[in-house]
C-alpha cells in the first residue's frame, strides 16, 4: 500500500513538540506526529502513557500548553471540540455516543436531524434519513437489512462502524478513534480494522488509539509510541517490526526483568 | 451467536421481519389487552355497550388518558412526576378560589392557574437537572407540598375543604364550552374531554415519532450522556417534559372543575400512580427511552373500561385495585418479553 502521493500536500493534522501540563503535572511533552489524507496514524501506549491527553488535544477537549498544532498547515489552538469538528476533526469515543434502544437511522442523525416543512409543521424527513443511513453504511461496507432495528441489536464492531460512518457523513476529514477495539473480541476487532482500512481508502485520515500492537500493525502507516507522557518515537511501518513495537511499549528491560522474576517464582 | 450460511440467515431474518416489526411497537400488548377487556365486559354486562355506557367509560378513560399521555412522554424522557395528580387539584382550586372568593375574571384565573402549573413543572425540572437527584424523590416532595398546601390554603380562605358556587361565576358557561360541554354522537352523550384526549394523543404521537423534539425525548431517556455528546439540548428537553406534564395537570383540573362545577381540596391525590401504571401498561419502560403515547392512551382506556365495567357488573369496587396491580405486573412481563423478542440489548 503506497500513500506516497498524498504526502506531498501538508498533512491534515500535525503536532510538533506538543505538550500539556495540568497545574504542576506534566501529562504529555515533546510529542510529534502527523496524519495525512488516506493515512492511518496509530497511537500506542500502555495505561497512563498519555494517550488520553493526546486525543483530548487533537479533539479540542483540552488546549495544548506547549508546542504547535497545525491543521492543513495552519497553526491552531482549539478552544472546544466544536472548533475541531468545524475543521473536520471528529472523535469517536469509546461509548460511541449512541442510544441503544433507538433505531440505527435515528442514532445516525441524532442531534443533526433532517427536517422538512415550515414553522410548527416542520417534521423529520424520515425517508431521507433512512435512505442516507443505508447508503452511508453501504459505503463503509456495512450491509444492514433494516435501518429500523435498534442500534443496541448490532454487534460491537458494527456499532463502532456506524459511529465512524456518522462522523464521516457529517464532514469529518480526520476520524480519531479512541480504543475502538479494546472491548471487542478477536473477530469483532477484525471487523473494525476492516472499516478503518475502508475509511483510509476513501481518503480519510485516521488516528487510531490502541494499546494492542497486533491491532495497530496491520492497518497503520505510522506509529506513535507513547510512554509516561513522552514520545518513544514516531515510526513509519517500514522502520519498525511488531516485535520491536511490543518491546518498546512495554519497556524492553522491564519486560526482561519481569520474565526473570516470574521464572524464579 | 451461531454461524449459518449467509443466504439461509438472511431469509430467516426477512421472514421474521413482519412479526418483529409488529412486536417492536410498544403499544401492541396494551391493544390486545384492551380488546380482551372490551370483549369481556361487552359480553358479561348489559350496560357496557349501550350508548350511555360507552360514553361513561370513555369519559373516565379520557381524564386519565390525558395525564397518562403526558406522563408517558416524561417517562420516555427518563423521568417521573409524582406531583401530576396533586397538580390537578391545585389548578382547579386556584381557579375556584380566585373566582368565587376574590371575584377575579374567570379567563384571567385560567391563565394564572396555567402559569403557576408551568412554573411548578419548571421548578421540578430545574431541581432534578441541577442536583442530579432522582425525579422520583424530587416530585414526591412536590407532591406532598402541593397536597398540604391544597388543603391548608383552601381551609384558610374558604373555611371548608371544597369550592362551592362555581356555576354562579360570570363567564362560567362560556368556559364550560371548552372544558365541560358535551355533544351528541351516534346517540352517545360525548364529553368534550374525550376530544381533548384523542387530539392530545395524536399530537403527542406525531411529536414523538416525527419531530426533532420527539427524537430528543427518546434520546435523553435512553442514554443521557450520548445525547449530550451529539448536541441534544438535554436541559431544554427535560424542562419541556416536566412543564408538559404540569400543563396536562392543569387541563385535567379544568376539565373536572367545569364538568361538575366544584372541586375538592383532595382532588387528584392518589392518582399519580395510576397515570404511571397506564403508561407502563401502554409499553413505557420504567428506565426510560422507550414507550408510546398511543400505548399510554390505551392503558388509560383499559383503566376506564375496567373502572366502569366493574360497576356495571355490580362487583365489589375493591377488585379494581387488585386488577390494576395484576395488569401492571403482566404489562411489565410482556414488555420484558417483547424487548427480548425484538432483540434489544440495552
Amino acid at each position: 500500500m503506497t500513500h506516497a502521493e498524498a504526502s506531498a500536500a501538508p498533512p491534515i493534522l500535525e503536532v510538533r513538540d506538543i505538550g500539556k501540563t495540568y497545574g504542576s503535572i506534566l501529562a504529555l511533552q515533546g510529542v510529534a506526529a502527523s496524519v495525512g489524507v488516506g493515512e492511518v496514524l496509530c497511537v500506542l501506549g500502555d495505561n497512563g502513557a498519555g494517550k488520553s491527553t493526546f486525543i483530548k488535544i487533537l479533539s479540542g477537549a483540552h488546549a495544548h500548553t506547549q508546542g504547535k498544532l497545525l491543521a492543513y498547515g495552519v497553526e491552531r489552538t482549539f478552544g472546544s471540540p466544536r472548533e475541531a469538528l468545524d475543521l473536520g476533526i471528529a472523535t469517536v469515543y469509546q461509548d460511541l455516543a449512541v442510544v441503544p434502544l433507538m433505531p440505527v437511522w435515528r442514532n445516525f442523525f441524532l442531534g443533526s436531524e433532517l427536517t422538512r416543512g415550515f414553522g410548527p409543521f416542520r417534521q423529520l424527513d424520515v425517508k431521507g434519513m433512512r435512505r442516507i443511513t443505508k447508503e452511508e453504511l453501504a459505503k463503509m461496507g456495512i450491509d444492514l437489512r433494516d435501518v429500523d432495528q435498534p442500534i443496541g441489536t448490532l454487534s460491537g464492531g458494527e456499532r463502532q462502524s456506524v459511529a465512524i460512518a456518522r462522523a464521516v457523513y457529517f464532514g469529518a476529514k480526520v476520524v480519531i478513534l479512541d480504543e475502538p477495539t479494546s472491548a471487542l473480541g478477536v473477530k469483532q476487532a477484525g471487523v473494525v480494522l476492516k472499516y478503518i482500512a475502508q475509511a483510509r481508502d476513501r481518503g480519510l485520515g485516521v488516528v487510531f488509539i490502541t494499546h494492542n500492537p497486533h491491532h495497530a500493525y496491520p492497518v497503520g502507516d505510522r506509529f506513535l509510541l507513547l510512554k509516561r507522557g513522552t514520545s518513544l518515537g514516531n515510526f513509519k511501518k517500514s522502520e519498525i517490526t511488531i516485535e520491536e513495537m511490543t518491546k518498546l511499549m512495554a519497556g524492553g528491560a522491564e519486560l526482561d526483568a519481569l520474565a526473570h522474576e516470574l521464572a524464579r517464582a | 451467536m451461531t454461524i449459518t450460511a449467509p443466504a439461509v440467515t438472511d431469509e430467516r431474518i426477512k421472514q421474521a421481519g413482519l412479526i418483529i416489526t409488529l412486536l417492536r411497537r410498544p403499544e401492541v400488548g396494551a391493544a390486545v389487552a384492551a380488546l380482551a377487556i372490551f370483549t369481556f365486559f361487552s359480553v358479561s354486562t348489559q350496560a357496557f355497550l349501550t350508548p350511555a355506557g360507552v360514553a361513561t367509560w370513555l369519559y373516565s378513560a379520557s381524564l386519565f388518558g390525558i395525564m397518562a399521555v403526558a406522563v408517558a412522554l416524561l417517562m420516555i424522557g427518563g423521568e417521573f412526576d409524582l406531583s401530576a395528580g396533586a397538580m390537578v387539584g391545585t389548578t382547579g382550586l386556584i381557579v375556584g378560589i380566585v373566582t368565587t372568593e376574590w371575584g377575579v375574571n374567570i379567563w384571567l384565573a385560567l391563565v394564572v392557574a396555567l402559569a403557576i402549573a408551568l412554573a411548578i413543572g419548571a421548578a421540578n425540572a430545574f431541581v432534578v437537572m441541577k442536583t442530579g437527584l432522582p425525579s422520583f424523590i424530587v416530585t414526591l416532595a412536590t407532591f406532598f407540598i402541593l397536597q398540604g398546601v391544597n388543603l391548608a390554603v383552601t381551609k384558610i380562605i374558604t373555611g371548608t375543604v371544597s369550592i362551592q358556587g362555581m356555576g354562579a361565576v360570570p363567564g362560567f358557561d362560556a368556559v364550560k364550552v371548552f372544558f365541560g360541554s358535551s355533544f351528541n354522537l351516534f346517540g352517545m352523550d360525548v364529553k368534550v374531554s374525550i376530544v381533548w384526549w384523542i387530539a392530545l394523543t395524536a399530537l403527542a404521537t406525531w411529536i414523538l415519532l416525527r419531530t426533532r423534539s420527539g427524537n430528543w425525548i427518546f434520546a435523553v431517556g435512553g442514554q443521557i450522556t450520548s445525547s449530550r455528546q451529539v448536541g441534544v439540548p438535554v436541559m431544554k428537553v427535560k424542562m419541556g417534559l416536566f412543564m408538559t406534564t404540569a400543563g396536562a395537570g392543569w387541563l385535567v383540573g379544568m376539565l373536572q372543575l367545569f364538568d361538575v362545577s366544584t372541586v375538592q381540596a383532595t382532588t387528584g391525590i392518589g392518582q399519580e400512580f395510576i397515570y404511571i401504571i397506564c403508561a407502563v401498561v401502554g409499553g413505557c419502560l420504567l428506565t426510560g427511552g422507550y414507550g408510546s403515547a398511543i400505548g399510554a392512551a390505551l392503558g388509560a382506556l383499559i383503566y376506564g373500561m375496567t373502572l366502569q365495567g366493574i360497576v356495571f357488573a355490580q362487583w365489589d369496587n375493591n377488585w379494581l385495585k387488585a386488577f390494576l396491580g395484576g395488569m401492571l405486573l403482566l404489562a411489565v412481563l410482556v414488555n420484558l418479553y417483547v424487548r427480548r423478542q425484538a432483540g434489544v440489548r440495552s
